[in-house]
């Protein structure tokens, strides 16, 4: 309730203005957004809904919500919007506000397998997949999920006990530490 | 109409456009193209014979493509004049070299295919501009289908249906198929109020014409549902609140609040995808029939005609007003004034409102002798003019022309056109184009003079 009157009310929709470019006080909440997108309705927060909340300056309940992980990045929102907002990209600039926040996130579960799906990639330049559900499934503490999937997988030769490597694995990691850097404030 | 074609101080000029405008208010050279519609306007009597045995069909163009109409045709019953013409690009014997039936069966011998086109130049003292709007092209949306699915219609479409005179005689059926509707979809804002598409504005029409299709719907046939998805209802007028209110309460149609993202055909039918934002959800409705309501947009050739009649418009299109709230029916140029949809979206009382308000403005003009304007215009001095004609190029309202004094050609103001915008003032090189009242002696005297009271009141702070 008293989200309306802290100090500097725009604070939050200048954040996203100066990470991502976007302006949302052009948002005319027409919703087309939210209408479009085939992740609605698994979100907490509906897409047209994130922006209302940026325009009012609710950052507390946006960072923590499932929505800004669970999107998948399609940019249907952003084709469609009337104004020409890129929803999509004000949604990498929440992960992004969410994550150096150090608040708990919506999905953490979600957090988790990026984690450790780029992990794979940032070793070897291409995921390992007896590895990352391994890892993902101790992380969640439930070790033997799917295990019955696994020897069936093996025996056609989806799954490889050792991963593979690409040749030039120097220049993936250059990558990651590159853009690690925006991560910096 | 009828009775504007019957009164003795109005002639009709139909089929016919304005090619060029010369001259200024009390005193403009119009001049007027009259296409020839080959039916002699004197002979013949509306009887309506040569359109009946007409041999030639193409798709009428008044019920959007929806049904036929003859080559030598009115575009619409109560068009006026009475008198029909004749489609030279469909018209067997112009394309083809025989048929003349209407020429043969016309029992007052008014067909004329030897008509030619007319240029007439006349004289007018003022200039009302009424030449209205367009609908906005909704193809351009990929995702609502329009000119893909058949049963995605326009309000035009719609508004044609329900008229008993239109194509289907008043019976609002599915394009596809020929069945009757049970669930309407209306999208509103669909052009409008969208950045994208370059048109931000609100087309104003829209709301009040879906609430009263929907309330037409429900009348006709009570087994119809409307679902209407709306940005915001804009019912600002006399009435106008309540009458949407009647179209929810009274005649049960279902406004959602939100945006459609698609449209796609599922069987025979239409799945709309949209958002309630008031609930924050997805929604899907399964329509029979969905019915956009397509952005109000100027008519293609409006900048074309602007430039003939030297008024300003702007980014879209519209013609612009001399002032928003003081002159709204005046356009910059005197002596032609703006009514109707070519200015801004308008409905039908607005348009009605300032049409009378443009037409009093013209009996003001008209009924005069002579003309009382603003003394602030510009002037030029002949005798320190170079003629250089700098003057002209740069004026904005044509209000300067060239002319010869002892045999030297300078410049010279036509006092009716000019605005006293000072731009010959500020172009000219030997001083000779001034505005009366700021003529450069006045603005130093001026200046000079302020300084003096500075002076005095000993405000001035002087740092040598």
């Amino acid at each position: 309730m008293s989200y309306l009157n802290s100090l500097d009310i725009h604070q939050f929709r200048n954040r996203i203005l100066s990470i991502s470019g976007e302006d949302v006080s052009k948002c005319i909440q027409c919703g087309k957004c939210t209408a479009g997108c085939p992740i609605s309705p698994e979100m907490d927060v509906q897409p047209n809904q994130v922006l209302r909340m940026i325009q009012v300056n609710d950052q507390d309940t946006l960072l923590r919500c499932s929505t800004i992980w669970i999107c998948a990045s399609c940019q249907t929102c952003s084709v469609r919007c009337p104004e020409e907002i890129d929803i999509a990209k004000i949604m990498d600039s929440l992960r992004k506000l969410a994550l150096e926040a150090k608040i708990p996130l919506g999905e953490e579960k979600v957090v988790k397998f990026d984690e450790i799906f780029l992990e794979s990639i940032r070793k070897r330049g291409r995921v390992h997949e007896l590895e990352l559900v391994m890892k993902y499934n101790l992380a969640l503490r439930r070790p033997f999920k799917d295990a019955q999937l696994g020897p069936v997988m093996f025996s056609r030769g989806k799954l490889r006990i050792l991963g593979h490597k690409i040749k030039e694995v120097g220049k993936i990691k250059e990558i990651f530490r590159d853009s690690k850097r925006l991560f910096k404030p | 109409m009828t009775e504007s074609s019957h009164d003795e101080n109005i002639e009709l000029m139909t089929y016919a456009e304005v090619v060029d405008v010369k001259g200024f208010v009390g005193n403009f050279d119009v001049t007027i193209r009259k296409k020839p519609r080959y039916v002699d306007l004197t002979k013949c009597t509306g009887c309506g014979l040569c359109t009946e045995k007409c041999p030639a069909k193409v798709p009428s163009e008044w019920n959007l493509d929806m049904g036929m109409r003859k080559a030598i045709y009115k575009p619409f019953g109560q068009a006026v004049p009475n008198v029909p013409v004749i489609d030279k690009e469909h018209c067997i014997f112009f394309t083809k070299g025989k048929c003349k039936a209407c020429q043969k069966l016309c029992p007052a011998g008014a067909v004329d295919f030897e008509q030619e086109e007319e240029l007439v130049t006349k004289k007018f003292g003022a200039i009302i501009v009424a030449t209205g709007f367009t609908q906005f092209d909704p193809s351009v949306y990929g995702e609502y289908g329009a000119g893909k699915f058949k049963d995605v219609i326009t309000g035009l479409h719609l508004e044609r249906m329900l008229d008993s005179s239109g194509p289907t005689g008043g019976h609002v059926v599915r394009p596809s198929d020929q069945k009757e509707p049970k669930n309407i979809v209306f999208i509103q804002c669909v052009g409008s109020r969208d950045e994208s598409k370059g048109r931000p504005y609100c087309s104003r029409i829209c709301c009040m014409y879906t609430a009263k299709q929907a309330i037409l719907l429900k009348d006709h046939y009570p087994e119809t549902q409307s679902y209407i998805f709306y940005i915001d209802i804009r019912a600002a007028g006399k009435n106008y609140e309540e009458f949407v209110k009647r179209a929810q309460r009274e005649y049960g149609a279902l406004y959602i609040r939100g945006r459609v993202s698609k449209v796609y055909e599922k069987g025979d039918k239409l799945i709309v995808r949209g958002v309630d934002t008031l609930a924050g959800k997805q929604v899907e409705v399964e329509a029979d029939l969905v019915v956009l309501a397509t952005a109000v947009v100027p008519q293609p050739d409006a900048v074309e005609l602007a430039k003939i009649l030297n008024i300003p418009y702007d980014q879209y299109g519209f013609y612009s007003e001399a002032h928003p709230k003081l002159q709204p029916v005046e356009s910059v140029t005197k002596g032609i004034f703006l009514t109707g949809s070519c200015q801004f979206p308008k409905d039908i009382p607005d348009s009605v409102a300032t049409t009378g308000a443009a037409s009093v403005r013209t009996c003001e003009i008209l009924s005069k002798s002579e003309l009382i304007l603003d003394p602030k215009v510009a002037f030029v001095n002949p005798d320190i003019c170079s003629g250089c004609l700098n003057c002209v190029e740069v004026c904005p309202f044509n209000a300067i022309e060239s002319t010869k004094v002892d045999g030297r050609t300078v410049a010279q103001v036509i006092p009716t056109l000019c605005h006293g915008c000072g731009n010959c003032a500020s172009t000219c090189r030997t001083s000779a184009a001034n505005v009366s009242g700021f003529t450069d002696d006045q603005i130093y005297a001026q200046v000079a003079s302020v300084f003096e009271i500075l002076k005095k009141e000993n405000l001035l702070e002087l740092s040598e």
